[in-house]
């Protein structure tokens, strides 16, 4: 964990309700894609948990949705404003065990962590087939600049605006076989995920957190292998750790 | 050249910061970040006999100005800290710690203490009564001065080392609960734990926390607490430490004013990983602004 200032380069709406945040300061904090920050924004007492869409040698990018307080509050920043963040949280996405031919599924506002794994995959010559679901085609995001890093790019809307009617695993019904599979999304689908996957992959998960680097267990959950902090032990659990 | 020492029960301090249980883990997460051997001491997790998970989540909301946080004690159980916890503690504090201990029944309380009072680096027990009494009905042993005076005469049976109790700021006089656990023979108090506090989330028109009510702290509780540290102050013989919202120097010396000897600093370490150490790096200018050369010569100085 390092706490940096960053300064904001761009903050613009790419869907609804959805912004890209790209930061300029020091990124040599952030050790693993999968990881997430933690912000602090004026007026708010507790700082906020995104988890980081890409990073390169000092550029930071946040995809995020406008689900509340505070990342309204995030919206309304304009480019040249710094931000105090703790970058390097939690242990990201171990891409060791993905094999030859990974599958990534990603649901709304949990599709930017998989941006980060995706192009580190590729990066170790691994051919990784993305699965994007949204409600509607006005929330799609990233699926050109998922393809643009050379993955195969599916596309599942629950009103079947775009791509597969449907949830993220009916889309996987049109899918060969696949080595392992990396999912963040909202809990029902990773639910369906669990039960609709037959190989085994790794789940990133989501919790109100009070400090973010694991010393005040508000965000703790229950696991196979005891209890563990979202935080720090997570955000990314093993298919075998889950308890639902 | 200013004097930040303070002694809390024989034990001298090198600065009155002690950062509060439940907000610093044992240590580990904040020695990633810094020396934590700066610290005048902090209290642990609070611990009870057996392992507890805590509450479901969410635990967690934010608050104008603080936080609400519906943890349920959860830890591993004194066996896991004297078997795990406290030798890994060892390796990155060398000072007196201390240890922060619940319990739900006077027996668990004086059990854990007992299991706990071999251990080296204990400094001090901090014997928090905010749990509920679940013999006594399920109301916390703070909010009755005789369940609390009982704790404190159980565990003093079992320990040589000074006894704090960390009181409830949620009952209806403060000060009628410190005298009993000093008349028990309780060697310091602490105070205060969080508010009792809600928050509904609009969207949802359901409270944030999945336990409904928390715990309220951070710097809108600290009026509340510098009040009642100057009314236990006033009202007992034994020592104050100080607590609640506190996240400044300056804060720091507001508590000590109303009496209290030590102070912890709880929430703050939260959204600041590095409070503890800042204010504690703060002290000599802010005590030179106001012109304090001795911290400890200020210990009640508001009376």
């Amino acid at each position: 964990m390092k706490q940096v200032i960053f300064k904001i380069k761009e903050n613009t709406p790419i869907a609804k309700n959805t912004y890209k945040m790209v930061l300029l300061g020091d990124t040599s904090g952030v050790t693993n894609c999968g990881q997430f920050v933690n912000i602090a924004l004026e007026g708010l007492y507790l700082r906020r948990p995104i988890s980081v869409c890409d990073y390169e040698d000092g550029t930071l990018t946040l995809v995020y949705k406008v689900v509340g307080e505070g990342t309204e509050l995030m919206a309304k920043l304009v480019a040249g404003k710094e931000l105090d963040i703790l970058v390097g949280l939690g242990n990201g996405y171990d891409t060791k065990k993905s094999g030859d031919k990974p599958l990534l599924l990603g649901g709304g506002v949990g599709v930017p962590p998989l941006f980060a794994l995706c192009k580190k995959l590729i990066g170790e010559g691994k051919k990784p087939t993305v699965i994007l679901g949204f409600n509607t085609s006005d929330e799609v995001f990233y699926k050109e600049e998922f393809e643009a890093l050379g993955a195969t790019v599916l596309v599942a809307t629950a009103d079947g605006s775009v791509g597969t009617k449907g949830f993220v695993t009916d889309a996987m019904k049109e899918l060969d076989t696949y080595t392992y599979f990396y999912t963040c999304g909202p809990m029902p689908m990773l639910k369906a995920i669990y039960a609709a996957t037959n190989t085994s992959g790794q789940f990133s998960f989501e919790e109100r957190m009070g400090c973010g680097f694991g010393a005040c267990m508000g965000c703790s959950c229950k696991t196979n292998f005891g209890n563990k902090r979202v935080c720090k032990d997570g955000p990314v659990f093993e298919k075998e750790e889950i308890l639902w | 050249m200013v004097n930040t020492k303070v002694n809390l029960l024989g034990i001298e301090l090198d600065n009155p910061i002690i950062p509060a249980s439940g907000t610093f883990g044992y240590g580990y997460e904040y020695a990633e970040l810094y020396d934590i051997n700066c610290l005048g001491s902090f209290s642990f997790k609070g611990t009870t006999l057996e392992p507890r998970f805590g509450n479901p989540t969410p635990r967690i909301a934010e608050c104008a100005s603080g936080m609400i946080n519906s943890v349920g004690l959860q830890n591993p159980g004194v066996d896991a800290v004297i078997a795990h916890e406290l030798p890994e503690l060892k390796k990155h504090f060398h000072k007196p710690v201390m240890a922060n201990v619940c319990g739900f029944s006077v027996e668990e309380y004086t059990e854990v203490c007992r299991r706990l009072d071999g251990e080296e680096q204990i400094g001090w027990f901090e014997v928090n009564v905010s749990c509920p009494n679940v013999h006594g009905g399920g109301l916390s042993f703070g909010t009755s001065p005789e369940a609390a005076a009982s704790v404190v005469r159980s565990v003093k049976k079992v320990t040589t080392k000074p006894i704090i109790i960390k009181l409830s700021p949620n009952v209806t006089d403060i000060v009628t609960i410190a005298k009993a656990c000093e008349d028990a023979g309780a060697d310091g108090i602490s105070l205060i734990n969080t508010l009792l506090g809600m928050r509904i989330d609009l969207k949802t028109k359901r409270p944030v926390v999945a336990n409904k009510m928390g715990g309220f702290s951070g710097p809108a509780v600290k009026p509340v607490a510098v009040r009642m540290v100057y009314q236990v102050y006033d009202a007992v013989k034994i020592p104050v430490v100080g607590m609640g919202g506190v996240s400044t120097a300056e804060d720091v010396i507001e508590m000590m004013l109303a009496g209290a000897t030590a102070v912890e600093v709880g929430t703050a370490n939260l959204p600041n990983p590095y409070a503890s150490k800042e204010i504690i790096d703060a002290l000599p200018a802010a005590m030179e602004k106001y012109k304090i050369k001795n911290l400890s010569d200020i210990i009640g100085g508001a009376h």
